[in-house]
C-alpha cells in the first residue's frame, strides 16, 4: 500500500511559488549568465576586437569618453531631447484621452486618425522634420514626440474608458456636474493607469533618440553611437547602447517608486 | 399618502432596426412618499432599466416620468443610487467617500460656517450609523465587500436624498451579510424616511424589506403582478418562517419561472438525462 502526505507545491507548478531567496538566485543567473557568455565569446583569441569587443574593452572605452569625450554632456544632451519630446507628448496627450475615453464624438473624430497616423515610421518623417521644423534641437524633439505621443493618446483614452462606468455613475447620482464628473471622478480614477502609461511611453521616447540624434546632431547618445559606427569603435557602440539601456531602467525605477507614493492604497498587501 | 415617483405608460427601446430591442414596454406604477419597493423578475425584464430611467441614467422613449410632480431630466442628488460594486472611489478613504457630494457645487450654493459643521456632524452620523467608526480613514480596498457596501450607502445618503434606488447592492455578499444589511437598511429606511426602489434577484430579500413587491416580466419587460407584502412594518428575521411569508414567497417564485418563458431546471435535466441514455 501507498501512502501520501501533502506536498508543497514545487516552483515549476503553473503560477506556482518561488522563495524569495531563489528568486534572486534566478535573477542573477539571468543578468550575469549573459554577461559570462560574452565575456567568454569575445575572449577567444581569432575574435576580432572591431567585430565583438569584450566587456573589459567596454569598459575601458567607457572610462575614456567619460575622461577624454564628454560623456556627461553627451548623456545630458540626450536626457533632455528625450524629456522634453516625452513631456510635451504628455501635456498634450492627458487632455485629448481624456477627452476621447469620455465624449464619443471627439473619439470618433480623433481616434481613427490617430490609428493611422501612430503606424507612420517616426524616421521617415526626418526629412519632414528638417523641411518644417529646421535642424535645431527643437527637430531632435520633434522625432520624439511623433515617436511617442500617438501611442500615448491611444493608450491614454483606453486608461479613460476603463474607468468603472458605476464610479462615473454614482457621481451623477450625486448632483455632480460634467465638468466635475471628468475632474473629481474620470480623471482621479485613471490617474493610476496613466502614470504607468507614461512610464512604458517613456521606454519607448527612449528607442527614439538614436532617430531622433540622426538629424543634425553634434553631441548625445544616440549621435555617438552613429558617430561610432563610421568609425567603426563597436566597442563604443557597446557602451552607448547599454548607457541608453540603463538610463532607461533607471527612469522606469523612478516612475514605479513616484507610483507607489502616489497611489499608495494599490499597494496595501505584499 | 402622496406620490413620489410616477411613471407613466413608460416604455424604452434599445437599438434599431434589427437590433430593436424592447426593454420596456407600458410601464405604469405610483411609487408613495416613504414606500419601500422591491423590484423582481426573470432576467432580462427590465428591471434594473426601469431603476436606472427613475435614476435618471437611461431616459425612456415614450411615457412620462415625474418626481412630485416634475418630469425627470436626467440624474440628480435628490434621486442617489447604490450599485452592487465598483462605485467607492479607491483613492479617497472612507470618510472622504461617504462626504463626496459635499466637494460639488450644487453642496457649495451659499453654503455658511453652520452648513459645513452640519455636514461633518452628518458624516460622522452616517458613519456611526454604519458602523463604520472604526474605518473611518481607511481605504475601500481595505473593507470586506460588506463594510463597502455601508460605505456606498452612507456616501449616497449624505446628500439627503429623497428617494435611495439600489440596483442589488447586496447581491454580491454572502448570506450572512445580507441579513445583517437587510436589518441595517430598514433602520436606515426607518430613521431617514427616503422613498427607496430597490431592484433584486432574491425574492425572500424583496419580501422582507418592502412594503410592496412588483413582479415584472421579460420579452418586452413590463409589469406582471404587484404584491402588498402581509407583514407587519416592523419586520423581524423570524418573520421570514411566518405561513404568510413562506406562501407569498412561494407564490412570486412560481410566477417568476412562469413567466421567464424558460423551461424549468427539471425539464432541462430531463433533456439532458435522455441524451445521457441514449449515448
Amino acid at each position: 500500500m501507498t501512502t501520501s502526505r501533502p506536498r508543497r507545491p514545487g516552483m515549476w507548478t503553473i503560477r506556482g511559488p518561488l522563495s524569495r531567496r531563489l528568486y534572486w538566485l534566478f535573477a542573477a543567473f539571468g543578468l550575469l549568465a549573459p554577461l559570462g557568455l560574452w565575456w567568454f565569446m569575445a575572449s577567444g583569441s581569432d575574435v576580432d576586437k572591431v567585430f565583438l569587443p569584450g566587456p573589459l574593452d567596454v569598459f575601458n572605452r567607457l572610462v575614456t569618453w567619460y575622461v577624454e569625450d564628454d560623456l556627461l554632456a553627451d548623456m545630458g544632451i540626450s536626457i533632455y531631447r528625450v524629456t522634453t519630446g516625452f513631456l510635451i507628448s504628455a501635456v498634450i496627450a492627458l487632455p485629448l484621452a481624456l477627452l476621447i475615453g469620455t465624449f464619443r464624438p471627439v473619439q470618433a473624430v480623433l481616434e481613427p486618425l490617430t490609428d493611422f497616423i501612430r503606424y507612420m515610421p517616426a524616421v521617415a518623417f526626418i526629412p519632414l522634420v528638417m523641411l518644417w521644423v529646421g535642424i535645431e534641437e527643437s527637430s531632435k524633439i520633434a522625432i520624439i514626440f511623433i515617436g511617442t505621443f500617438f501611442q500615448m493618446v491611444l493608450m491614454m483614452a483606453e486608461d479613460v474608458r476603463r474607468v468603472p462606468l458605476a464610479q462615473i455613475e454614482a457621481a451623477q447620482t450625486m448632483g455632480a456636474n460634467r465638468s466635475e464628473t471628468i475632474n473629481l471622478v474620470i480623471f482621479q480614477a485613471a490617474k493610476p493607469a496613466i502614470m504607468d502609461t507614461l512610464r512604458v511611453t517613456m521606454g519607448w521616447a527612449w528607442t527614439y533618440l538614436v532617430v531622433a540624434e540622426l538629424v543634425a546632431a553634434s553631441s548625445g547618445l544616440g549621435y555617438s553611437i552613429l558617430k561610432a559606427q563610421r568609425f567603426l569603435q563597436t566597442d563604443k557602440i557597446f557602451v552607448g547602447i547599454i548607457l541608453i539601456g540603463l538610463i532607461g531602467l533607471v527612469m522606469d525605477q523612478l516612475f514605479r517608486l513616484a507610483h507607489r507614493k502616489a497611489f499608495p492604497w494599490l499597494y496595501l498587501r505584499s | 399618502m402622496t406620490t413620489k415617483i410616477s411613471v407613466q405608460q413608460v416604455g424604452k427601446v434599445f437599438g434599431e432596426g434589427s437590433h430593436r430591442v424592447e426593454a420596456l414596454k407600458q410601464i405604469d406604477l405610483d411609487i408613495a412618499d416613504n414606500e419601500f419597493v422591491t423590484f423582481v423578475g426573470a432576467s432580462g425584464c427590465g428591471k434594473s432599466t426601469l431603476l436606472r430611467i427613475i435614476g435618471g441614467l437611461e431616459y425612456h422613449t415614450t411615457g412620462n416620468l415625474l418626481t412630485d410632480g416634475r418630469p425627470v431630466a436626467g440624474p440628480g442628488a435628490d434621486r442617489a443610487m447604490v450599485f452592487q460594486h465598483y462605485s467607492l472611489y479607491p483613492w479617497l478613504t472612507v470618510m472622504q467617500n461617504i462626504k463626496f457630494s459635499r466637494r460639488l457645487a450644487h453642496g457649495r450654493e451659499n453654503i455658511s460656517e453652520a452648513d459645513v459643521e452640519a455636514a461633518s456632524g452628518r458624516a460622522d452620523a452616517l458613519l456611526a450609523l454604519m458602523g463604520l467608526n472604526a474605518a473611518a480613514n481607511a481605504w475601500p480596498n481595505q473593507l470586506s465587500g460588506g463594510m463597502q457596501q455601508r460605505v456606498a450607502i452612507a456616501r449616497a445618503l449624505m446628500g439627503r436624498p429623497q428617494v435611495l434606488l439600489m440596483d442589488e447592492p447586496f447581491g454580491a455578499l454572502d448570506a450572512q451579510t445580507r441579513e445583517v444589511m437587510h436589518d441595517l437598511i430598514l433602520h436606515v429606511h426607518k430613521l431617514e424616511r427616503p422613498t427607496i426602489a430597490f431592484v433584486t434577484h432574491d425574492v425572500e430579500e424583496a419580501i422582507y424589506l418592502a412594503d410592496r413587491v412588483v413582479l415584472m416580466a421579460p420579452r418586452p419587460g413590463r409589469i406582471d403582478s404587484i404584491y402588498t407584502v402581509p407583514l407587519p412594518p416592523e419586520r423581524e428575521q423570524d418573520m421570514k418562517h411566518t405561513p404568510e411569508f413562506l406562501a407569498l414567497k412561494k407564490e412570486i417564485l412560481a410566477r417568476i419561472k412562469e413567466t421567464s418563458g424558460m423551461k424549468t431546471d427539471y425539464d432541462m435535466l430531463d433533456q439532458l438525462n435522455l441524451g445521457g441514455v441514449a449515448a
